[in-house]
């Protein structure tokens, strides 16, 4: 028996978890709400362990675990999970956003407690499973995992909406994935194996190699699996409904990491596995990032519902790290990992700010608040923050993000400098839609008479956006710290990104 | 004294800190201690900046750069070559700014402790005026361009909260004041749109940001022509550090463009852009440009200024008139290098600069409201500096800036002062009649509800009559000096280069200097001389000293202003206080930078037009006129009502941006949202005719195929999961719904199976 890395622990930690609640009957639901946030919190903290251990300057997978699953003659599918530089974030963004969504949902979630619990800790330990899997097939498996939890706490515990809305997600986020299937499978079939590593061992060795039109194919099976993920403009349809029907924690968690599960599979597959068909397609794809940027911005401006605001606020924000993925250069990738997590903890905050307006007001729509920072100024105080990090306000962590993703952009080999023209005017419309939200919430007068009460914050409202404002500083002042941990990964898949190419051209 | 240079992040650090005890500790320590916090930060960033200016002064004008301490790394991208540190630097420009913002901004933190007493958030406004700080010492303290747009959107947002301060006033007042505030920040990010463009292509352009690099002396040109042609370097460095310095690593993006000019024939090469060097700087600047008038208040995106005038008026003074909105000027001063390069930009920003001192100075003639006047006058005087940098005349503009934040900063707190007493004289009215009349409407800003406050408000009076004279340019206030080597150096640029722009600049910008004597006669006028028109004006009553003692000592920097840049060849002044004091000193980091001269000719016929222009302005407004004030003259007169009505109506420009790009953008939002994505792509395309032919296609298939076969076989399994399913239910008592146990169990099976490798190897199979 060899020993277990600490990936397979922070990986497993959630499911652990899952085992007292499923099978300790007796337990009272203030017990379950605290196990499950202590189980969700030592997660993340021997996820900061996984960052103290993980060297910068190791370009491959780290800390990997590797045992053999199911294998045949001609193929072997293992478990096989590591981190490297583009997915160490990722995991952290995970097991960050976790307890706050489930600190955040002690107060409203009051039926069927122990089911919910039991479903938060088995998305967490999907996601998990998601960004670390470092095989094709045991990657499928927890992509289509992270399905079943949020099915039914959209599902379960949504609005009025909620079975139309899980349906759709489900149905719509499926079809996407099975084209990815047919193309994982395929792909394995003809390397021999679903290990990441091996099948790029074998693409730099020339032992495996696809015509141009067949790397085209699987370039867009796995492309639109994500691109439904993302979602990226136009396959955006489920994201308003499932936004807006699920519980508050289900949108933090939709918004805070579901969603990069999407553009995480653009640079972890796409980009290394069909790096010519990566640059083929990057204007096309680049183009449907930028009209997904201004157009998510302008349709939140026209949006009544805060939260249906916020939810197209996503699309704009994600159109930003399609945009810097698919400049292919390192300024414009590591700007679009880092715009992920940027994105799932501004915009998870948002979400919360709205869970919290609505747990007041049992209503999104904006028009009935006005003057909220009068009756709280707590909760106004720190929304603001959020919201000017979700504006990219320079010295906060989104402005970084975007400034790095145009950056990019603009430097790009592959694209022209009117993507970035275009995609800063979507920096513009971010002030419009947003200040219009916090000007008709939270500034002008305190006119409703069943406003002018509202308690402020709580002690659990208080702590779910504490940790969110202090990341939202820390990465705003100090991004060079996260940076550095993606460098050499993004530096050595660039680099193949720039050999492959030039190598296909001299062909 | 070098040591002193350290001391430039306190700079920052100290307003900061005053910020967090007012913000955490304000509510308990009272409207004094917050106070004292507030004023005592401020004061301190003021002793840093004059600490760093006795060091600049030490040793020999050699600027520093600093790095902040325990923030290393800010945007540090290796394999993508970025490295964009929070660094300060420190050279004549930059403490000049500082000295400017911590010293007219330690005043109105002193004016705002009595302006603001009694107002319930009195603690807060102070933690943004603190926060204001921070940001405009970013602004101007950063050693490259990202620092500072931090400080360029920073200071945007505390100007929407303090636009916004008093967002709950009622009977619509807070929405008009926080639509002010997001119009202010809004119009901003246009203008931001083109600095973050101009800042992105000036990075591929150069590969970095900064200014300069450590120890890289600005490149000069030299007096006699010649241009020295290696980077110098600063004399303590030694000789091998220097040498290591030169040719490693790129140089600051100013003396790489120097270079490059110099050189000429470069090409701009990155991603799929290509352009030759020059023509990429023209690209750059109208960029930055575009960001300046947002910033500054220029044609085109001036219109959140005047609205601006919402929030308190301390925050008129300090943000909108003396220190904020000329960030645009100082990024283009500073960027003096590039926009001397390029012929085109320099065109397009003097006819805007000089366009909109014009428009706006016609604008402030038919306004009504204390502060909108001096709000238009704002963007009349930024429109002098904004021109002063398209003819090159980088100091010029830089001394207008200064002078200008003095006298403009007396005008506004003294309206500020105005305001006050005319409310308190209001407030004593309402007293003595009873509260009935109390409820009627009364604007304490209103100009017609003023005059002869000069008998009730004699401090108050005379400092804004010295304004006045400053603003209007009458020799020797300060304002006189920095107007007339503007003016001069425009008309320059016409005679000695035979330049258009140099022509008409000339022409628009004299005007406009008329206007502005006219404007502010008639404005002290109608405040101030003649009989008092109502009872709160009747009844107005001095300021506290806290508010007049910043106006006292304004008032004497706006008479002695000026001396500071005396031009060569005036009489007796120039050997009292020294020739080109601020040119000299601003030479060392402002490359372009030159002396201006001194035209007898221009400067009398300059004072004699204002002064010819205040006396019109008294004709017009004469004492008869001024006791029954009803229309204005300009108003009845036929001959010019027509003009009064549109500098009254602010020229539309509200109404041409409302309707032509306002409402169709929101109306096509609306569109968006409603039809287009919701009507069409979310119910008809995804429910109808994906889902619903779906839905059809299943029936089809249902009908023949399936009742008559396979329901049969599936009957069967469903009555054997429902049996199943019965118990199940019975077993988790009614607490779970059956599909979501089943899909529960489904996918505890599904981690079996995965989690098989993971048993195997723990039991060691």
């Amino acid at each position: 028996m060899e020993d277990i890395s600490l990936v397979t622990v922070v990986f497993m930690l959630p499911l652990v978890g899952v085992l007292p609640l499923l099978f300790v009957r007796s337990l009272s639901e203030h017990t379950m709400k605290w196990l499950t946030l202590t189980v969700s919190l030592v997660t993340f903290g021997l996820s900061l362990l996984l960052l103290y251990n993980f060297d910068t300057r190791v370009a491959g997978l780290q800390m990997v675990q590797k045992w053999d699953w199911i294998s045949s003659d001609s193929f072997t599918i293992r478990y096989y999970v590591g981190v490297d530089g583009i997915s160490i974030w990722l995991v952290l963004l995970t097991t960050f956003i976790m307890p706050i969504s489930i600190l955040a949902s002690f107060e409203p979630i009051k039926d069927r407690v122990r089911l919910y619990y039991i479903f938060m800790l088995l998305m967490e330990w999907a996601m998990i499973g998601v960004f670390v899997a470092q095989d094709l097939f045991l990657f499928y498996v927890f992509w289509e995992v992270t399905l079943i939890p949020m099915y039914f706490l959209i599902g379960i515990w949504g609005s009025e909406d909620r079975i139309y809305a899980a349906i759709k997600f489900f149905l719509y986020t499926m079809a996407g994935s099975l084209l990815m299937l047919l193309a994982i499978l395929w792909l394995g079939n003809e390397a021999g194996t679903f290990s990441l590593p091996e099948i790029f061992a074998k693409l730099n060795s020339g032992e495996l190699s696809f015509s141009p039109s067949t790397e085209r194919w699987l370039f867009l099976a796995f492309a639109i699996a994500f691109a439904i993920k993302v979602p990226m403009w136009p396959l955006h349809s489920w994201l308003p409904d499932a936004h807006v029907q699920a519980p508050t924690a289900g949108s933090v968690i939709l918004a805070g990491v579901l969603l990069k599960m999407g553009t995480y599979g653009f640079v972890r597959f796409n980009l290394p596995l069909f790096p010519e068909a990566s640059e083929t397609f990057a204007p096309y794809i680049a183009l449907l990032a930028v009209i997904g940027i201004i157009y998510g911005a302008w349709v939140s401006y026209g949006q009544d519902n805060v939260k249906k605001l916020v939810a197209y606020s996503s699309i704009s924000h994600l159109g930003f790290v399609m945009l810097g993925i698919f400049a292919l250069n390192s300024s414009g990738i590591q700007g679009g990992i880092l715009q992920m997590v940027n994105h799932g903890i501004s915009t998870g905050g948002l979400f919360l700010m709205v869970g919290m307006l609505y747990e007041r007001r049992h209503t999104k729509m904006m028009n009935a608040f006005g003057g909220i920072w009068r009756a709280m100024p707590l909760f106004s105080g720190l929304s603001l923050v959020i919201v000017l990090s979700s504006m990219g306000l320079p010295g906060l962590n989104g402005f970084v993000g975007e400034f790095t993703i145009l950056l990019g952009s603009a430097g790009s080999q592959v694209l022209s400098l009117w993507f970035t023209v275009a995609a800063a005017v979507g920096i513009i419309l971010a002030a419009v839609y947003m200040l219009y939200m916090f000007n008709t919430v939270y500034m002008g007068e305190l006119d409703k008479e069943e406003n002018k009460r509202l308690p402020d914050l709580n002690w659990q409202e208080l702590w779910s956006l504490i940790p969110i404002v202090i990341m939202v500083f820390a990465i705003g002042l100090q991004a060079g710290f996260f940076f550095n941990y993606m460098d050499s990964s993004v530096r050595d898949l660039v680099q193949y990104l720039g050999d492959t190419i030039t190598a296909a051209a001299g062909r | 004294m070098e040591n002193f240079y350290n001391l430039v992040p306190l700079i920052v650090i100290i307003p900061a800190i005053g910020l967090l005890i007012n913000l955490f500790a304000g509510k308990y320590l009272g409207e004094k201690g917050v106070g004292i916090v507030a004023v005592g930060a401020s004061t301190g960033a003021f002793l840093v900046s004059v600490l760093l200016w006795i060091a600049l002064v030490d040793t020999g004008f050699e600027a520093a750069v600093v790095n902040m301490p325990l923030l290393d790394g800010w945007i540090r991208i290796p394999s993508a070559g970025v490295e964009i540190p929070w660094q300060f630097r420190v050279d004549t420009l930059s403490v000049t700014m500082m000295l400017v913002v911590t010293g007219v901004g330690t005043l109105i933190h002193l004016y705002a402790v009595g302006y603001m007493h009694g107002d319930e958030r009195f603690p807060r406004f102070f933690v943004y005026m603190n926060l204001f700080l921070v940001f405009m010492l970013t602004l101007v303290s950063g050693n490259n361009f990202l620092m500072m747009f931090v400080g360029w959107e920073g200071v945007g947002l505390c100007s929407y909260l303090l636009i916004g301060f008093w967002f709950d006033k009622p009977g619509g007042e807070g929405w008009r004041n926080s639509d002010a505030a997001r119009k202010a920040f809004i119009v901003n990010r246009v203008g931001d749109f083109g600095l973050v463009l101009g800042v992105l292509i000036t990075f591929w352009t150069f590969g970095t940001l900064d200014y300069y690099r450590p120890h890289e002396e600005p490149l000069h040109v030299a007096a006699h022509g010649a241009e020295e042609s290696a980077p110098v370097f600063a004399p303590d460095v030694p000789e091998a550090e220097a040498v290591e310095h030169a040719p490693s690593g790129p140089l600051g993006v100013f003396n790489q463009a120097h270079l490059w000019l110099e050189e000429g024939g470069h090409r701009v090469d990155f991603g799929l852009f290509s352009m030759s060097f020059e023509a990429t700087l023209t690209v750059i600047t109208l960029l930055f440009l575009l960001g300046a008038t947002g910033k500054s208040a220029q044609i085109p995106l001036f219109v959140w200024l005047p609205d601006a005038m919402a929030g308190p008026t301390p925050v008129s003074a300090l943000i909108h008139a003396a220190t904020m909105v000329t960030a645009g000027v100082y990024m283009m001063v500073r960027s003096n290098v590039f926009f001397h390069a390029s012929d085109t930009t320099s065109f397009v920003v003097t006819l805007i600069g000089a366009t909109t001192a014009l428009m706006a100075g016609f604008i402030a003639m038919g306004q009504w409201d204390i502060k909108k006047v001096l709000a238009y006058s704002t963007v009349s005087q930024l429109g002098f500096m904004v021109a002063a940098v398209g003819v090159g005349a980088y100091a010029a503009a830089m001394f207008h800036l200064v002078t200008h934040a003095f006298f403009k900063a007396l005008l506004f707190l003294g309206s500020g002062s105005v305001i006050h007493g005319v409310e308190h004289g209001h407030h004593h009215v309402a007293h003595a009649h009873g509260d009935e009349h109390h409820a009627e409407p009364f604007d304490p800003q209103d100009i017609r509800n003023m005059g002869g406050l000069r008998h009730r408000m004699p401090v108050t009076y005379w400092t804004y009559l010295i304004g006045m004279l400053a603003l209007a340019g009458v020799i020797p206030f300060a304002g006189f000096w920095s107007k007339d080597e503007i003016l001069l150096d425009t008309l320059k640029l016409g005679t000695e280069q035979g330049r258009l722009d140099g022509y008409v600049g000339f022409v628009l910008l004299l005007v406009a200097a008329v206007f502005t004597a006219f404007y502010m006669t008639r404005q002290v006028a109608l405040v101030f001389w003649g009989a008092p028109r109502t009872e709160a004006a009747a009844h107005a009553s001095e300021s506290s000293p806290t508010m007049t003692v910043p106006l006292v000592i304004l008032a004497v920097l706006s008479v002695i202003g000026g001396f500071m840049n005396i031009p060569d060849g005036f009489p007796v002044l120039g050997s009292l206080f020294g020739v080109h004091e601020l040119t000299s000193w601003l030479e060392h980091s402002v490359v372009y930078a030159h002396a201006g001269s001194f035209n007898f000719l221009l400067a009398t016929a300059a004072v004699l037009l204002a002064l010819a222009a205040i006396y019109a302005g008294r004709l017009v407004y004469n004492d008869r006129v001024l006791r029954t004030l009803r229309l204005d003259p300009l108003e009845a007169d036929p001959r010019t009502s027509r003009a009064f009505a549109l500098a009254n109506a602010k020229l539309y420009w509200d109404e041409f941006y409302f309707k032509y790009i306002v409402y169709p953008f929101r109306d096509a939002a609306h569109w968006l949202a409603d039809r287009l994505d919701w009507a069409f792509w979310h119910d008809f395309v995804h429910n109808e005719v994906i889902y619903g032919t779906f839905q059809r296609a299943t029936r089809v298939l249902t009908e023949p195929v399936d009742r008559g076969l396979i329901d049969r076989a599936f009957n069967a399994i469903g009555e054997a999961i429902r049996a199943a399913a019965a118990r199940l239910r019975t077993i988790q008592t009614g607490y779970v719904r059956t599909y979501a146990l089943s899909v529960l169990f489904g996918a505890l099976l599904v981690m079996f199976i995965i989690l098989l490798p993971v048993i195997r190897e723990l039991l060691g199979m």
